[in-house]
């Protein structure tokens, strides 16, 4: 029996048949009216309370993954500057061995200096010669007035005069001659006093750079301590970091890549030759997947030499290797990245010979069949670009471990703060879905009461007659309190 | 990532490679294979110059992996001996430029000793690139008609043989047009409405390229 059967209850007039049904079904929901609402209002409690719970599983959710987010946070703040301030303690350990294993050397340079101006000092501070006492004898005899007519006296004492005038003039060259060694000896204590003062400088220098290194550390110690503590102030500062570091780690990243595509694009041709030009393997040239297998292998090479050289800590178990074998790693995986650079090196120069041999072979079957290509004479300068670069790569994606490392552990901080902002979204969308299906419930007993407005009107209309004025509507209340 | 998950991961990824080599459809391998003929017939044998520059286009276009071979028609064309030249090249493309260049010089040595033959052997020619190539193992076939489209068999020759090229691809090349084509056009049309039909009832695809410019639309690409 088909649905259009059952509606015609009198065969061939629809109108009086849905008159009919119109009148049967407003009876019935009339009747049914307060089961109806309480069933309405309890479906639409129950999607309310279930979109309730659901939002306050969620908010719990979000609580723990902050409360998690926030451990992750500081910890690696807290490593971070742990790093940092071992990094500075290792600098002030090396100044200070080195400045300490030169003090002694230093003591005696400057020991030997000091005593070298101490004997200079007193070899010039040796009295001079004092002129002859006998000068002034000189000058008497000198005044006596030649006796008159008696030239024997005379000549006597002009010898006299003369004799005394020339051992006056040694004494003052002799005086001199002291005086001029005085300075001398003075002159050769310039040196050591710049020595000295070149000495001082060196360890003012020194002092001034543990100072700072000193000052430093007391900030980073400070960070330290409030991140320790787990202060706002730090959680701030680490996460704006944290977001800092991960877009520039992408940015350097999406760099390297473009790096290692123009490395793969330099062997991918070559590699041909050696693996062959045909095979396929999961839908790509098994040339390419070798060419990319083997800048894959580079970058796992310069992981492991960064990792080896303590530049980078993703492997724990390289970084906690003895140097011993930490060195000799270092060793191996370079030998292994110079070997693989010099094999890339080898493929872009085949890569250049395969081009021109492609090229002459396309000229040959072009129209113009035949008629060879003059050679240009600066192709030397691609070919040696092109191993130039094949060779350098492969040590410039090396240092793409630097950029992985900083991604990575940024990554989980933005991550984490990312599912944060979305599980508060997801709360608010089901919070709100909750309040629309109450609300929804309200407008769903209003539009029943509405279907049946006649009968309601009937009834609303009985009782103010019966009860007059002060009669309230009972089933409103009833619509009104159930709300 | 927990190393429980890491595990369902790991084996998520096994079962989908393996599921995929368990898969009911063959694998199609991604090398082409072309067969062209070339009608040497009466008059068309001035147009084999036409032909040459076709060959060496296709020479350009294939790469290690493919197979070309190119095959006269002439009275009875369904023979290995009627096959010019046949190449299948080396994986290394070094190796295969070298075939190329050998290829190119039998063609031309071929163009210039050609001789004219009396008949036309189409359908003979095509079912022995159909076997050629079915041999070769390519994954996507191409033969090539280089002729007028005028079949003219020998007397006592059979040649109504429905034609298997399932998933091949024929390409008419260079269809001239006839003296009594330009006289009745209808025959012209004819001419090609057959080939059509003996081709697709085949299960192939077929197409008619006169234009020489747009070479470029034999071939499948890689």
């Amino acid at each position: 029996m088909a649905l259009s059967d059952v509606f015609m209850i009198v065969s061939g007039s629809p109108a009086i048949s849905g008159a009919i049904w119109f009148v049967v079904l407003t009876i019935v929901f009339y009747i049914a009216r307060n089961h109806a609402h309480k069933g309405i209002l309890s479906l639409s409690d129950a999607i309310h309370n279930a979109f309730r719970l659901s939002a306050r599983s969620v908010k719990l959710l979000r609580d723990i993954l902050v409360i998690r987010n926030r451990d992750v946070l500081l910890a690696q703040g807290r490593e971070a500057t742990e790093r940092i301030i071992e990094r500075e303690f290792e600098r002030i350990d090396a100044t200070v061995r080195k400045d300490l294993s030169e003090y002694p050397a230093l003591h005696r340079h400057l020991n030997e200096e000091v005593t070298a101006i101490d004997e200079s000092f007193k070899e010039s501070t040796d009295v001079p010669p004092s002129p002859p006492a006998w000068v002034k004898a000189v000058e008497a005899v000198a005044k006596i007035p030649a006796a008159k007519g008696d030239p024997t006296v005379g000549n006597i004492l002009e010898d006299i005069h003369q004799s005394l005038v020339k051992s006056s003039t040694r004494a003052l060259e002799e005086y001199r001659k002291a005086s001029s060694k005085r300075h001398s000896l003075l002159q050769k204590m310039m040196p050591h006093w710049r020595n000295v003062l070149k000495a001082l400088q060196e360890v003012d220098k020194s002092v001034n750079s543990l100072l700072s290194r000193s000052v430093t550390i007391d900030r980073l110690m400070h960070d330290y301590e409030d991140i320790l503590k787990g202060t706002d102030k730090a959680q701030r500062m680490l996460s704006s970091s944290s977001m800092t570091q991960f877009f520039i780690a992408g940015f350097v990243l999406a760099i390297a890549v473009g790096g290692a595509f123009i490395n793969f694009n330099l062997i991918a041709r070559p590699m041909s030759e050696m693996v062959g030009g045909s095979d396929m393997l999961m839908g790509f040239k098994t040339s390419s997947i070798a060419a990319l297998v083997i800048i894959l292998v580079e970058i796992s090479l310069g992981l492991f030499l960064m990792e080896s050289l303590r530049i980078t800590r993703l492997f724990p178990v390289i970084g906690a290797l003895n140097d011993k074998m930490r060195i000799k790693m270092v060793w191996i995986t370079f030998i292994f990245l110079f070997a693989l650079a010099s094999v890339e090196a080898g493929l872009a120069y085949m890569r250049e010979i395969l081009m021109q041999d492609s090229q002459a072979t396309l000229a040959l079957l072009s129209e113009t069949g035949g008629v060879t290509v003059e050679e240009n004479s600066a192709l030397w300068i691609t070919t040696a670009a092109q191993m130039g670069l094949g060779f350098v790569l492969p040590f410039a994606l090396t240092f793409v471990a630097i950029p992985l490392e900083s991604f990575i552990h940024s990554m989980r901080t933005v991550l984490g703060t990312a599912t944060v902002a979305l599980l508060r979204v997801l709360e608010w969308f089901l919070r709100l879905m909750g309040n629309l299906m109450r609300s929804f419930g309200k407008v769903f007993v209003h539009t029943y009461d509405f279907l049946i407005f006649l009968p309601l009107s009937i009834e609303k209309l009985i009782k103010h007659k019966e009860g007059g004025d002060n009669t309230t509507d009972s089933s409103g209340a009833k619509i009104g309190g159930a709300l | 990532m927990k190393s429980g998950h890491r595990s369902y991961v790991i084996l998520l990824v096994v079962a989908a490679f393996f599921l995929q080599s368990c898969s009911d459809e063959p694998v199609v391998p991604n090398t082409r294979g072309v067969y062209m003929l070339m009608d040497t017939s009466g008059t068309y044998t001035k147009e084999l110059r036409q032909a040459q520059k076709v060959i060496n286009y296709i020479l350009s276009q294939l790469e290690s992996g493919d197979s070309f071979a190119v095959a006269r028609v002439d009275t009875g064309s369904f023979s290995e001996k009627d096959i010019v030249a046949k190449v299948t090249f080396q994986d290394r493309p070094s190796a295969a430029n070298q075939q190329k260049r050998m290829f190119r010089d039998k063609i031309d040595k071929f163009v210039k000793t050609v001789k004219g033959s009396a008949y036309t052997d189409i359908t003979g020619g095509i079912l022995q690139g159909v076997e050629f190539l079915n041999e070769a193992g390519t994954g996507h076939n191409t033969i090539l008609i280089f002729s007028d489209l005028k079949e003219e068999l020998r007397k006592g020759y059979k040649r109504d043989i429905p034609l298997q090229v399932d998933k091949f691809s024929v390409v008419a090349l260079n269809v001239t047009k006839l003296r009594s084509d330009n006289i009745d056009p209808r025959e012209y049309l004819d001419r090609l409405e057959k080939w059509r039909s003996k081709v697709e009832s085949g299960g192939g695809e077929w197409r008619v390229i006169n234009d020489m410019a747009r070479l470029e639309k034999i071939l499948h690409k890689k």
